[in-house]
């Protein structure tokens, strides 16, 4: 892709995100340019104040202004009720106060309505995106890029550009009403402003990496503290306490000099600025007198003109610092882009549903994971519809990988063989439905920081918890989640209790339980669940297996042997299949198992 | 339950007297600042003079009257006065913010090193780090930017009022009317501010651990198909978030139009008064407005400052609550004397260490539980002996070790090291003797030679060479680029956790201990490595006394004697013979783990 078309689809997404969000920031800018208008006005009332009505000289303002001055009766009138000028500076005032208001929530309804929809969208894209992708991709590098490359797009909108249209308009405005006052004031005035503008913009460039030499290096104390902490047994138990806080004050100390150094500048910066804006403001008091002796300015146009220069001095100032950030927003948007663009899950055009209590067949399935060899060669084998099916294999055999293909979590390639349930190839179902038939228990279970009842009726928000503990009593999990103080309103997870590895599993069975679908499977799921309950648990599934087609995941013999099939995976392929009895004395690995699993006692004992 | 938080208290005058320690150091900069502060107010206020002076004299004579140059000369003066304040102030200011977080940090560091495990068992890696961190960096602006805008603000206020009473005091009490009226409300919206910034922030962080949960989770999300749900009660927290966001802008915009209300209604006031000026003095009237505009900046900024001040307290007080908390392990001032402290030890006072170990009628209860874990415990290991503790994970495997290393004081009964209650020498001394390998094994940032070398800052070239040949580090330093002196990055993550296992390991050894602490070291690596490392292992625990705290069990069978802990209780005790022979609850854990090892052997192996 090149630049150009690169940058197209960037501003592209920027306008796709905008959706909803433009109206608002349309009404945001129109009512401050009607506050920047309104800013205007009062000092051109106090100009007549002074000049026209305390001062009494001549007036010579545009026809409409004087329309409406001679309506009151001329500005003689104004002397007897310089009362109603007053009402007017809050007139004036109670306009701007309303438009300014009006800008900042709708400047804020924009931005939020943008970084909602951004949010949302990129949620929604996450949580679509292939297994795969995010095998690829770090957690963190995610995070930052949903949360501070979102605030650094919408401050980009909402501050950044709303802020230079509003600086431009107030510019703009001001200068038309300087201009008319006194073109050669406006001369004095403006020249300063570029170079304030140029100065700023440099500054605030230059100033940046050194604020990132700062940041990068805050990130390595943070970093010493955190491998502090989390070493605090290696520093305790080696007594390093003293070079530990050596290091820490070493870098504490280089760091705050960055700081320092940093100061300086900023402090030089400031500081300039303010003189040269002083300076500014001399050059016109000074050069307004001289006009004013010289008689061509009035006082109170004077005082006006000076009120006009106030209005623009910060807004330019800010204006280099806002140009210098402006770059930063396109880094972000590609970050968020490369999210975005990445394809989710997609079905083939016309899949659909099938019999989902139908056998469950594999056919010659080889599968690699990318730029891996084949983890699964070949592999064959049917687990019948209604019936139990066993896989024992060790690690890397490949059995968590067949279920991975089968829930469809890596997509199995054209050439790589074909899983059908009920004789319909899974490409060809959809696969929402697909997974919503196939309840599953992973290995290392995740459970989501919610309560326990939410997490066992997750699928399902209408269950209630008649349902939600029968499940649990079943995977008996029941007795320990009545143990906690608040049940199964127990929260779980980074601000609940923490549960033991054996509990998670549990938590997982009840939620797949709650499922009811015609296909379960137990992906070694009661690696961490003590042999007794281990036993327990199986004899409470039975019950549920009913009409279920179930395929369990272990290596432990006594898990597998009721199975009505056991199939042997041996590094990807399958070495054995058959019931426990034809295969325990079968001379195989199964027998091996069985035998060293069985003849335990005494072999383990010498 | 944190410490801390039962030590809460409340703090008086925003707890700035619990920093005032911190804010000695810098005492002359602060009055320099406080001063420098008060002569940039000082200037403000004048230029507003010398406005007046212009327009009053300038002006309305109609000539500069040969003033002109004195005139430039006193303004131009002031600026340049002006541009240094403000100049030193700032960097000044900044300098002292930067230096006292520094020492605040500094401090807390240095406070944590001595702190023993009860601290950090119950308070999380984040929370502490926030502390040292995030608490810090807010306290010191409060005695530099707090105290000299402080200076500034109120002085202006001051000046600004007193100048413009010795003018005319009639109209000056008229604007300063006003004042009070702002205040009440600032101080209204303040409040409501601070809520709604409460709840957006919470809000926010929900919003991340959606993402959280949404990327960390993908696999289960999509195995459940729960998408939609998921993006649902995204979509819900995100309307939230900008439902209250806009809320706060509009109390936001409140703030702001009561403002510019304010600043007009002063404008109004002058204006309307106008004829308590002389129409002579057209000065006199815009240094009114000048000023009544003025003050309300002054007023935001106290208002503002008192709710900063709020904040701040919190973090000071939770800085100053971790100073407060005492390390419940604490050496004698008689031991102090004769060994010295962790930062200053006097090893020469030292006595050797031989390795017996014996536990005296020992009762422990943990410091943030209730049960008593060990009750009248009594055992002796004798030197040179292996111990294995087994259990499940988070059965409390480590109570013993923790006390064996002084972690932890018994509540009841005594610890003797080679016949000694271990509290008769200093914590240093036993730590120096104690090598400690843990199952996440923890590494620094540095080189592999740094890292080794925390075992033992004196170690020769040949004494790291002869360490890392014993447990085979050899073939891991010899694959890296740099060999010992390759980087190791953040937590030692540029190594795999074996390769980092067999460094912990070497360092270790490199300590040269009496004692050695084996915490599951082998639960997180490989079979090979696993084998490499069990080799190391019997081959350094010889002539040292080792405590084994083992997931693997099979590789503990020779220990001298084994410990089953359930529940945080020791419930069996004996060898590996006689706990099998007795089939109980060790006698399951092995079968169950050996039926499981055997499995995975006989897999590997075919």
């Amino acid at each position: 892709m090149n630049k150009q078309t690169e940058k197209r689809e960037r501003r592209k997404l920027v306008f796709f995100f905008l959706k909803g969000a433009k109206a608002f920031f349309v009404i945001s800018i129109l009512s401050s340019a009607l506050s920047a208008l309104a800013d205007m006005i009062s000092p051109q009332i106090i100009r007549m104040a002074i000049d026209n009505v305390i001062k009494n000289e001549p007036a010579d303002y545009a026809k409409p202004v004087m329309r409406v001055v001679n309506a009151f009766g001329g500005f003689e009138y104004f002397k007897t009720h310089i009362w109603i000028l007053a009402l007017g500076v809050m007139a004036v005032a109670l306009v701007k106060v309303i438009t300014q208001y009006t800008f900042r929530v709708y400047n804020t309804k924009g931005g939020e309505t943008l970084v909602k929809t951004m949010r949302d969208k990129l949620f929604g894209r996450i949580e679509r995106l292939p297994f795969s992708w995010h095998m690829k991709n770090k957690t963190g590098d995610i995070i930052q890029r949903c949360t501070s490359d979102i605030d650094t797009l919408r401050n980009f909108i909402s501050e950044q550009m709303t802020g230079i249209f509003r600086i431009v308009i107030m510019l703009t405005l001001s200068l038309i009403f300087m201009v008319t006052m006194n073109p050669l004031l406006t001369l004095i005035a403006v020249i300063p402003m570029p170079v304030i503008v140029i100065y700023s913009f440099h500054f605030h460039k230059t100033v940046r990496d050194q604020f990132q030499v700062c940041d990068e290096n805050e990130g390595k104390l943070s970093a010493m503290v955190q491998e502090n902490l989390t070493g605090v047994r290696v520093v305790r138990a080696f007594g390093r306490e003293k070079t530990e806080l050596d290091k820490f004050s070493a870098h504490n100390k280089y760091y705050t000099s960055l700081w320092v150094q940093v100061s300086k500048s900023l402090a030089g910066f400031w500081s300039s600025m303010d003189a040269l804006t002083a300076l500014q403001i001399l050059a016109i008091v000074v050069m307004g007198c001289h006009l004013c002796i010289k008689g061509s300015m009035l006082p109170g146009e004077y005082v006006s003109f000076i009120s006009y220069n106030m209005m623009l001095i910060w807004p330019i100032r800010q204006l280099g610092r806002m140009i210098s950030e402006m770059s930063k927003a396109s880094v972000s948007v590609e970050r968020i882009h490369y999210i975005m663009k990445s394809e989710e899950e997609k079905d083939e055009p016309g899949a659909g549903e099938a019999d989902m209590s139908g056998d469950i067949a594999f056919k010659n399935v080889t599968f690699a994971y990318e730029n891996c060899p084949d983890i699964l060669k070949n592999v064959s084998f049917t687990a019948e519809s209604g019936k139990t099916l066993g896989i024992l294999g060790g690690t890397g055999s490949g059995k968590s990988t067949l279920m991975f293909l089968l829930d469809k979590l890596y997509d199995l390639p054209e050439n790589g063989g074909s899983i059908t349930v009920g004789g319909v190839d899974i490409r060809r179902i959809r696969t929402d439905y697909l997974r919503r038939n196939i309840g599953m228990v992973l290995q290392e279970p995740y459970l989501f920081s919610r309560t326990i009842s939410e997490n066992i009726g997750i699928t399902n928000e209408g269950m209630t918890l008649t349902e939600i503990r029968e499940a649990a009593r079943d995977a008996c999990l029941d007795d320990a989640i009545m143990g906690f103080t608040q049940g199964y309103e127990t929260k779980v997870g980074e601000r609940g209790v923490t549960l033991s590895g054996g509990q998670k599993q549990r938590t997982a069975i009840a939620r797949m339980l709650t499922q009811k679908t015609p296909i379960m499977i137990l992906d070694d799921s009661l690696s961490a669940v003590d042999t007794e309950t281990d036993a327990k648990i199986r004899k409470a599934l039975e019950k549920h297996f009913g009409k279920t087609t179930v395929i369990i995941i272990s290596h432990r013999i006594t898990t597998l042997q009721k199975c009505d099939k056991i199939v042997v995976l041996d590094k990807g392929s399958v070495a054995e299949t058959g019931s426990h009895d034809e295969l325990k004395d079968a001379g195989g690995i199964y027998s091996l198992i069985y035998q060293s699993q069985s003849g335990l006692g005494e072999e383990a004992v010498s | 339950m944190t410490q801390e938080n039962k030590t809460r208290t409340k703090l008086r005058f925003f707890g700035i007297g619990k920093i005032l320690p911190f804010m000695k150091t810098f005492k002359n900069l602060i009055i320099l600042m406080a001063v420098l502060g008060l002569i940039t107010s000082l200037i403000d206020v004048a230029i507003t003079l010398f406005q007046r002076y212009a327009l009053n004299n300038f002006v309305e004579k109609g000539s500069f009257a040969g003033r002109l140059p004195m005139y430039l000369i006193v303004y131009v003066g002031a600026i340049v006065v002006q541009t240094l304040a403000t100049y030193f102030s700032c960097s000044r200011a900044m300098t002292v913010e930067v230096s006292m977080n520094r020492d605040l940090r500094q401090a807390a560091f240095t406070h944590l090193q001595t702190l023993s495990f009860s601290y950090f068992n119950q308070n999380s890696v984040g929370y502490i780090h926030a502390r040292v961190l995030s608490d810090t960096s807010r306290i010191g602006s409060l005695a530099s930017w707090t105290v000299m805008d402080g200076v500034w603000h109120t002085s202006y206020l001051v000046f600004a009022a007193g100048v413009m009473l010795a003018i005319n005091w009639k109209l000056a009490l008229m604007v300063m009317a006003i004042v009070p009226l702002v205040a009440v409300l600032f101080s209204v919206f303040q409040k409501k501010l601070i809520r709604a910034n409460r709840e957006i922030r919470e809000i926010n962080s929900n919003i991340t651990s959606n993402f959280n949960e949404g990327i960390t989770g993908a696999k289960t999300v999509k195995t459940l198909a729960i998408e939609s749900s998921m993006e649902k009660r995204f979509v819900d927290e995100t309307a939230k978030m900008r439902k209250r966001s806009v809320e706060a802008s509009r109390i936001r915009g409140l703030f702001a139009a009561t403002m510019n209300l304010a600043s007009s209604a002063a404008l109004a006031i002058v204006l309307w008064k106008n004829d308590l000026i002389s129409s002579e003095e057209v000065g006199t009237f815009s240094l009114f407005m000048s000023y009544a505009q003025g003050m309300m900046e002054p007023i935001r900024w106290l208002i503002d400052a008192i709710s900063d001040l709020i904040t701040t307290q919190v973090n000071i007080e939770r800085f100053t609550n971790l100073l407060a908390v005492r390390s419940d392990v604490i050496d004698s001032p008689e031991v102090i004397e004769k060994d010295g402290d962790s930062f200053e030890p006097k090893k020469e006072n030292w006595e050797p260490l031989k390795g017996d170990i014996k536990f005296d009628d020992v009762s422990f209860v943990y410091p943030d539980g209730e049960e008593e874990v060990l009750s009248h415990f009594s055992m002796t290991i004798p030197y040179g002996s292996n111990i294995a503790i087994v259990g499940e994970t988070g059965a409390g495997k480590s109570t013993l070790v923790n006390l064996v290393c002084r972690f932890y004081e018994p509540t009841q009964g005594r610890v003797l090291i080679d016949g000694r209650d271990a509290r008769e020498r200093s914590q240093l001394w036993l730590h120096s003797h104690i090598g400690y390998v843990l199952q996440n094994p923890h590494l620094f940032s540095g080189t592999v030679r740094e890292n080794l070398l925390y075992g033992n800052p004196d170690a020769t070239p040949e004494q790291i060479e002869r360490a890392v040949k014993l447990v085979s580090a050899d073939e891991v330093v010899a694959r890296l680029e740099k060999g010992l002196d390759t980087d190791v990055g953040e937590g030692g993550d540029l190594l795999s956790t074996g390769e980092k296992q067999l460094i912990s390991f070497a360092r270790a050894i490199l300590a040269d201990p009496r004692i050695l602490i084996l915490d599951e070291a082998t639960a997180s690596v490989d079979t090979i490595t696993e084998q490499k490392i069990q080799a190391a292992i019997d081959e350094v625990i010889k002539g040292r006394t080792s405590i084994v705290i083992a997931h693997r069990l099979s590789t503990i069978r020779h220990a001298d004697c084994i410990l089953a802990v359930r529940d945080g209780k020791i419930v069996e005790q004996g060898t590996h013979k006689e706990l099998i022979a007795k089939k109980g609850y060790y006698y399951d854990m092995y079968t169950r783990q050996y039926e499981d090892e055997e499995a995975a052997k006989i897999l590997s192996s075919v």
